[in-house]
């Protein structure tokens, strides 16, 4: 066999390079989970006005502030990219930590949100039509956000430990694309649901 | 090389107990992360659910061979329907081209393995538990008819039937969940097969030398991307509604049934081409190899596959015509959907260009692949037929409609598997499947296949519906289904005839050496069963034929190519 092997001519390019397969990978992903959302706010856009009964989007408040908290953990993650690719090691860990506090920040105003519509307003998954697209769409979006949380704070506990150096910046930059996604999902979602359909 | 520097777990113990190996080696196959061993689980679990799905299909064929039959009952029918529905494309159609994927895209692209090994084992396993989630519903599901119901609401699972109103229990929600689950399998190996034919390609192995197969499985991945998860968000949809109380698919409150409609066909349309496109590849491969010529057109080839891709996405309210969309609608898809023969016809006119002309072999891989030329070129006659809309008002849900889509999965992408498997199967055991049993296997299954899928067509031009469990004898259906019923007979004694070559080869079989067929892509200068570590040296290769390119140093493909 290796008599083969060795009998193939090289002639191959001497630079040759292939892209990353974590980026190949978590785009793959991307164009599959936006296939997801792309169902969900399709449902959500086709049944706008469509409850026969109960409360109607009208109830909402634009989530202003957890919007800015949202896409600012883009820039602080982004900034934490940057400072790993210089090994600046400190700052990355800051950064990041910064990010998860952002990413907790909105889960805790998504929560207050749900908790005063349910309460105040009645307005559960059973209620009406209305319920059911509302809290499943802005759900599915939460719960990448939990699943991103998850994964920031792994990443968070192995910097505390030290165990994170500037060689997996690569990595970090993948699982960051990951979280860039979800505060882009939430810009769909927030057009969707709070300006357009309410 | 490697097994020198390396130790061998084991080899250094005196051999144990007979008991003790037999432990060792399943709880190697469990724990494996190895891209052939797991390409061979992916096979093995699809050709049993071959075998059970295709005994639930001959169980209908008895039931409806004779008018007013008690074989199954009415309530055991729809489970039965439903189950072979879904289990043929789900547990068969799926695992059995992401194991072919698996088991040869590292080999052809010259790697070492998938780009990640462990989400490799990862997906099988969701696979697995979610096919056995499915099956476990024959025993634990409770349904409208008590203990013991599988899902019934056939496999498209129409709202507002699958509500809990229509369809109490939770064998519909064993349905949902295993599909969720299997979906998430599923997405894991498109994104690892994306990864692969992207990220680890050998040295000289670029985008244009990929061997079809790779294209197709990855266009078939990136398809798959976009065709799954709408089914997985629809799944969750129907879960919300049947366990939270949830009105997305509630028309009582506002839902719409149609909705439904939409997202399960916005998965189900390019569903068929995620699981023909590979049989395209594995084309692709034999047609070439067997006529002793390169492929023709191989640009066009790639290109094909991409508009394929592209325009399946756009087609998929073409099972809808029937629930009245306006005429726009109407005509927009009866366009698109003609339009996939275009790039369907080119590819087929490439095939047969590669034939022409050529030293072709009659050995049993190519036998498949010929009928498959002949077959799926009437499937997609058929198919523009039925894309006409005021064709498809009197013929669907006819019986018509059953034929043609078993034109396209069972005449075009099962002998392209069948073909697949003769071809391959050499590679990953190392011995020759019987030419012999091969060939009655061939004739057998094709003369059943005819039999039984060409009258289907007559029998719903003349108008029997499908998904019904019995008949009045004075339809004139009779005779047409007698013989629709012998021909399924044939096909279950060629799978018997197949089902025994491969075991019997597998025990008996000739010594395949390397290389049996003579071909050009680098899974075959790997030896047969190819060694854990797939290539001792890491292959270089300058064209897209690189076996070739060694054998015939004087006449090397790369002159001629770039």
């Amino acid at each position: 066999m290796s008599a083969i092997q060795n009998s193939i001519p090289i002639f191959a390019d001497e630079n040759w390079r292939l892209p990353s397969r974590g980026r190949v990978a978590m785009f793959s992903l991307i164009i599959g989970e936006s296939a997801i959302f792309t169902i969900f706010v399709v449902a959500y856009i086709y049944y706008i006005g469509r409850s026969t009964s109960g409360p109607t989007p009208s109830i909402l408040d634009i989530p202003i502030f957890n919007t800015i908290c949202l896409l600012s953990s883009s820039l602080t993650i982004w900034l934490a990219e940057h400072a790993i690719e210089r090994g600046r090691m400190r700052a990355f860990g800051a950064w990041w930590a910064l990010t998860i506090v952002l990413g907790l920040v909105f889960l805790a105003g998504t929560a207050q949100e749900w908790a005063r519509l349910i309460t105040h307003e009645g307005l559960t998954i059973r209620t009406n039509l209305f319920g059911t697209t509302f809290y499943s769409l802005v759900g599915l979006h939460a719960t990448h956000v939990v699943v991103g949380l998850v994964m920031l704070s792994l990443v968070l506990i192995f910097t505390l430990a030290g165990r994170i150096e500037q060689r997996h910046a690569e990595r970090i930059q993948v699982l960051s694309l990951y979280w860039h996604f979800v505060d882009g999902v939430w810009v769909v979602v927030f057009t969707v649901v709070y300006i357009v359909g309410r | 090389m490697a097994d020198q520097t390396l130790p061998i777990p084991g080899s250094l113990r005196a051999t144990p107990s007979r008991g003790a190996a037999l432990l060792e080696w399943l709880h190697g196959w469990v724990v494996t992360v190895d891209h052939k061993k797991l390409g061979i689980l992916y096979v093995v679990y699809a050709i049993f659910f071959l075998l059970v799905a295709g005994a639930e299909a001959l169980a209908m064929r008895i039931q409806l061979a004779v008018p007013h039959n008690h074989f199954l009952g009415p309530e055991t029918y729809n489970e039965f329907f439903t189950m072979h529905g879904t289990t043929m494309v789900f547990l068969v159609g799926m695992p059995i081209l992401f194991g072919f994927a698996n088991y040869l895209v590292p080999l052809m692209v010259g790697a070492r393995d998938m780009a990640f090994p462990r989400l490799n084992a990862f997906s099988f396993w969701l696979t697995a538990f979610g096919g056995l989630l499915l099956y476990f519903s024959f025993v634990g599901g409770f349904g409208l008819y008590g203990m013991g119901a599988a899902p019934d609401v056939s496999w498209w699972a129409y709202a507002p039937l699958t509500a809990k109103a229509f369809s109490p229990g939770h064998n519909t929600d064993y349905w949902a969940l295993s599909l969720i689950v299997m979906g998430f399998g599923t997405l894991g190996a498109a994104i690892n097969t994306l990864a692969t034919a992207f990220s680890m390609r050998c040295r000289g192995m670029t985008l244009f030398r990929m061997p079809l197969f790779v294209w197709l499985m990855v266009v078939t991945s990136g398809l798959t991307l976009i065709t799954i998860t709408p089914l997985t968000a629809a799944q969750i949809m129907l879960t919300i509604d049947r366990y939270l109380g949830g009105h997305f698919f509630d028309t009582q409150a506002g839902g719409s049934a149609t909705v439904w409609m939409h997202f399960f066909w916005i998965f189900g349309h390019p569903e068929v081409y995620v699981l023909i496109l590979p049989a395209f590849g594995i084309a692709s491969e034999v047609i070439p190899v067997f006529s002793r010529k390169a492929i023709f057109g191989y640009p066009v080839m790639v290109a094909a596959s991409v508009g394929i891709a592209f325009v399946s996405v756009t087609v998929w309210a073409h099972h809808m015509f029937t629930i009245g969309m306006t005429s726009v609608s109407n005509s927009f898809f009866v366009l698109s959907t003609m339009m996939v023969g275009i790039p369907t016809g080119i590819k087929i006119f490439n095939w047969i260009a590669t034939m022409w002309g050529g030293k072709i072999r009659f050995a049993t891989p190519m036998l498949f692949a010929t009928a498959f030329l002949f077959q799926f070129l009437i499937a997609g006659l058929t198919g523009i037929m039925l894309s006409v809309a005021p064709w498809d008002w009197q013929l669907h849900n006819s019986y018509f409609v059953i034929a043609h889509f078993h034109y396209t999965l069972t005449g075009s992408f099962v002998f392209c598997i069948f073909a697949a498997i003769y071809y391959w199967y050499p590679k990953a055991t190392g011995r020759m499947l019987s030419e012999r049993l091969g060939k009655w296997h061939f004739w057998l299954f094709l003369i059943g296949f005819h039999i039984t899928f060409d009258t289907m067509h007559f029998v719903g031009i003349l108008g029997m519906p499908r998904s019904i469990y019995t008949y009045e004898a004075d339809r004139g259906w009779n005779t047409l289904n007698m013989i629709i019923s012998a021909g399924g007979l044939v096909q279950g004694i060629a799978v018997l005839v197949f089902a025994w070559n491969l075991i019997h080869s597998y025990l008996h079989g000739k010594v395949a050496g390397n290389d049996p067929w003579d071909a050009w892509t680098l899974e075959w200068s790997t030896p047969s069963p190819p060694p854990v570590y797939n290539f001792a040296a890491d292959p270089v290769v300058r064209s897209r034929r690189p076996l070739w390119d060694i054998k015939h140093p004087n006449d090397p493909d790369w002159k001629y190519e770039q």
